[in-house]
């Protein structure tokens, strides 16, 4: 049995008086697909975002392919991490997000060579290339010269993606990436996630409201509510025969509203 | 019958002057308004408040009050401008000192999101302002600093006072050698317009080059 490649040890994390995330622990093994549900305000956005280093956390550790994320060891003492161990740890992590966050001001394939370029000092011909690929493998290298204002919310989205792989990461965080797509949008999408489900070995973390999708996707499904994980499990299990009365209601709620399971 | 083709020679050296001062201003007021609002958004408290310092000081007090202790004060303590430094420095800082809060308020007006696409792929603060932040508020400035350099134009009339024979300064000159007080001051308004209509065009067509494909329109 490998190690997990990230281990969480008891954090919490509070916005102002509201606490977001109690204690919470999990880990993640090497090319594990995890898909995060549950109620708005639980906490699994917030944990996307963590591991991002987009929130600092409020106690608690954690590990990404045996390293301290947020401390640095010096001289066998844990301190506070700085920019640069942060840096660091971020090359093995990339983040899709709801709502894009494309660069507005560079076209599709500069949003994808931008960060390659600046980061790992990639040779711009070279960028280019690899983007070209990447953008051929979203569906999107006919709009390589497009501005983000031009495409359509799916297809800003396939390009986030791309930009998001061009750094080539272990694990990837997916928020929420089709929530903001008009529903026949919504596809084109899931089809590019379910690419690199099933092409690469990258761990991923998916938090989604498509019940469907998570269910044919993850390995392990974890429920979560009021920033803790009440229940996880295999997707038979957890949509199938849940078991606490939490993730029924829940579950309940969300075919209600429409969503297929 | 006054001979006015000589007086208006006279004229159009003093309007070069102001186009000299009005461009060298600008540059240094730019140059300030970039180092104050980035200093006003340091993440060191030293650099903040000499950025804050800088703005609220040249904001607080008179442009005539700056450019007489440029040009008059700075020789008691060794340092002797020429009219057109002394000029330049106080136009340069005092225009520049609003223009740092154009610049900080700008890049505010960038939203959270594309910060933090920025951590997301990696990139380090400086490369975050430089490529992704900066471009983008670029174009939140320009209307503003379109005007600031128009109250610099205008401004340049104060450097008459110490002897700079810009637009205002020939016009009087004119004015004492016809006694013709309306010729002299209604070419210079009518110059003074032109010039500023000029900068608003300059600025209004770099605004719409720089938000080309912005908006998913134009391309």
């Amino acid at each position: 049995m490998s190690a997990p490649i990230i281990k969480i040890d008891g954090i919490s994390k509070s916005f102002g008086t509201f606490k977001v995330l109690d204690g919470l622990s999990m880990q993640v093994m090497p090319r594990e697909k995890l898909a995060l549900i549950g109620p708005s305000g639980s906490g699994k956005t917030t944990i996307l975002r963590i591991l991002m280093t987009l929130e600092r956390i409020d106690s608690g550790h954690i590990q990404i392919d045996g390293e301290q994320l947020y401390h640095m060891e010096r001289n066998g003492q844990l301190l506070p991490a700085d920019e640069r161990h942060l840096a660091r740890m971020r090359q093995k992590i990339g983040m899709v997000f709801q709502l894009f966050n494309l660069f507005p001001h560079k076209s599709v394939i500069d949003n994808v060579t931008l960060a390659p370029i600046l980061t790992k000092g990639m040779p711009r011909a070279a960028a280019e290339k690899r983007a070209m690929e990447l953008l051929d493998m979203v569906g999107m290298a006919d709009k390589a010269k497009a501005m983000p204002a031009q495409l359509s919310g799916g297809q800003k989205q396939r390009v986030a993606i791309a930009r998001a792989l061009a750094l080539q990461p272990r694990i990837m965080l997916f928020d929420e990436v089709t929530s903001a797509l008009d529903p026949e949008l919504v596809e084109e999408v899931l089809n590019v996630l379910w690419r690199l489900c099933s092409e690469t070995d990258m761990t991923m973390l998916l938090v989604t409201h498509e019940m469907g999708f998570a269910h044919d996707f993850a390995d392990r499904v974890l429920f979560f509510d009021r920033g803790k994980i009440v229940e996880e499990g295999k997707p038979d299990e957890i949509f199938r025969n849940p078991k606490q009365e939490r993730t029924q209601g829940f579950l309940k709620k969300i075919i209600a509203a429409g969503h297929r399971v | 019958m006054t001979q006015w083709s000589g007086y208006f020679g006279l004229i159009l050296q003093g309007a070069l002057v102001t186009i000299e001062l009005t461009l060298m201003g600008s540059v240094l007021a730019l140059i300030m308004a970039f180092l104050a609002g980035l200093g006003r958004l340091s993440r060191f408290f030293a650099v903040r408040a000499l950025a804050t310092a800088y703005i609220e000081f040249f904001r607080g007090t008179s442009i005539f009050v700056q450019l007489f202790w440029a040009y008059f004060v700075l020789p008691f303590i060794g340092i002797s401008l020429t009219p057109l430094q002394a000029g330049v420095l106080a136009l340069g800082l005092n225009v520049g000192a609003y223009g740092a809060e154009v610049v900080r308020g700008a890049i505010q007006s960038i939203g959270r999101e594309q910060y933090e696409a920025c951590i997301a792929v990696n990139l380090g603060r400086w490369q975050s302002m430089r490529h992704v932040i900066l471009p983008q508020a670029l174009l939140v400035m320009l209307p503003t600093f379109g005007n600031n350099a128009i109250e610099l134009l205008k401004a340049t009339a104060v450097v008459s006072l110490i002897s700079l024979t810009d637009l205002t300064f020939q016009a009087q000159v004119v004015r004492s050698q016809t006694g013709n007080t309306m010729v002299p001051f209604t070419t210079i308004l009518v110059i003074y317009f032109g010039l500023a209509l000029i900068i608003s065009w300059g600025v209004r067509s770099l605004e719409r080059r720089m938000a080309r494909g912005l908006d998913g329109v134009r391309v």
